[in-house]
């Protein structure tokens, strides 16, 4: 079973609905317990880092944090993954799980933000999660924060400047585009999530 | 590059989607859970569903219609009409809806776009606004209740004050060309377009690839919204995307 972890941020029945119909067997959950049984995890997240806070306070963080201890497959999307880093500019006092390196911050003033639309990608062939993605695929963000690039970035994405657009580390996976809002490229990557 | 959006719009009257001029003259043009996905497979960057008559009617969204159309649609959905409350949006959004738009309750009631926000996300809430143009001038005034109704508002303006309050994207139709086919009014795009730093949807007078150029370049739009020209096979999403994209409009292409 794959928990969808809700912790009262946004809409997750995009999310799920996706899943469903790739077949995969999934729930929204905002019980820890589920999360500590599930065999994969996905950690959406629309609106303000902020809101993360949620997971500390729920007991959701200690249960996510020990499933991948454990080895269980992680998917972050756009919050999601952003919480996956050491902390945003969007919320200074609200920290991220830090299992990668760096800040999120702001776009520069040079460029409208948010950054909503179709956006391309350069992905990196070793990528598990694009594994039979065309090279050229274009992929739905909406978000006004961004990942920095680095040694865990497998897609990078270019507005106002070069930003993770995905990071995979292991079972660790995090997109800052939509998968279940990116048609065909997302529910392709969806797919390889669910075989991972 | 990021791409310019083409967005298919469903106008829903009583569980059809249907297509006017100027807001009135009602045809049917099919139903909404097949014209969706038929748009998405054929290269629409997004659909738009508008109740149309919810509020004239002041009867709820068709949430079976909303249910049944984003049950297999993976490109984003964003559903209108009817929304008058924080509760209302939020069956809309349990229904399968990515982002909600809402014009006569917002002017009726602006601090609804924050609690939407807040609860939900800026991305999730599109403030629509209908402008008409006053005659004569560079001013456009905002309306209300399906184009029924001015409400003495500047749409600039108004478009401004929905942005500080959290909207997250301006669907911003033209009466005066809404289902004419005559072309996008360029001058009240730009001039919203230029005001806000949120994503600005041009609505209203799709008639060709060359109105879709022109709104993007001159009208300085971030996304276009049609929704006759596709519905009758007038013009096929994908021959649209693909002559922008040789027109030098970045789209997303192959989809």
């Amino acid at each position: 079973m794959i928990a969808i972890v809700d912790y009262g941020a946004g809409n997750l029945v995009s999310v799920k609905k996706a899943f469903d119909f790739l077949g995969a067997e999934c729930e929204i959950t905002s019980d820890p317990a589920k999360v500590r049984e599930a065999a994969k995890v996905v950690l959406p997240g629309v609106g303000h880092f902020a809101s993360t806070a949620a997971l500390v306070e729920s007991g959701l963080q200690a249960a996510i944090a020990d499933r991948i201890e454990d080895g269980v497959p992680f998917l972050g999307i756009c919050v999601g993954m952003q919480w996956m880093f050491e902390g945003s500019e969007e919320a200074w006092n609200t920290r991220g799980l830090g299992t990668f390196a760096g800040e999120c911050e702001r776009f520069p003033a040079a460029v409208k933000s948010p950054h909503v639309g179709w956006n391309s990608i350069e992905i990196e062939s070793s990528s598990i999660l694009f594994r039979g993605v065309l090279p050229s695929s274009f992929v739905y963000f909406t978000h006004s924060f961004r990942a920095p690039v680095n040694e865990v970035t497998v897609a990078c994405c270019n507005y106002g400047g070069k930003f993770s657009a995905a990071v995979e580390r292991g079972h660790l996976f995090g997109v800052q585009f939509h998968p279940e809002k990116s048609g065909d490229t997302g529910l392709k990557l969806l797919s390889n999530f669910c075989a991972v | 590059m990021l791409t310019k959006r083409i967005i298919a719009c469903l106008d829903v009257n009583g569980g059809r989607v249907v297509k006017g001029v100027r807001f009135v003259d009602l045809r049917d043009a099919g139903d909404p859970a097949e014209l969706a996905k038929a748009h998405s497979t054929s290269g629409a960057d997004e659909i738009v569903l508008l109740d149309i008559s919810a509020t004239q009617e002041r009867r709820a969204t068709l949430l079976d219609t909303v249910r049944r159309t984003a049950r297999q649609l993976f490109i984003p959905f964003t559903v209108g009409g009817g929304i008058r409350t924080l509760e209302d949006a939020a069956a809309v959004f349990a229904a399968g809806a990515d982002k909600i738009s809402i014009n006569s309750a917002a002017l009726a009631d602006p601090d609804l776009i924050t609690r939407i926000a807040l609860r939900y996300g800026s991305q999730a809430v599109v403030v629509a606004v209908d402008a008409k143009r006053c005659p004569g001038s560079l001013r456009w005034e905002a309306f209300i209740h399906g184009g029924r109704k001015a409400t003495g508002r500047d749409a600039v303006e108004w478009a401004q004050e929905a942005e500080d309050r959290g909207a997250g994207e301006i669907l911003l139709t033209s009466m005066d060309r809404d289902g004419t086919g005559v072309g996008f009014d360029c001058e009240l795009t730009r001039a919203v377009a230029d005001s806000v730093r949120i994503p600005v949807i041009a609505s209203g007078g799709a008639g060709g690839a060359a109105h879709f150029a022109e709104v993007f370049r001159e009208g300085h739009a971030d996304a276009a919204l049609a929704a006759s020209i596709f519905h009758y096979g007038f013009s096929r999403l994908a021959d649209l995307k693909q002559e922008l994209g040789c027109q030098g409009i970045p789209m997303r292409w192959p989809c």
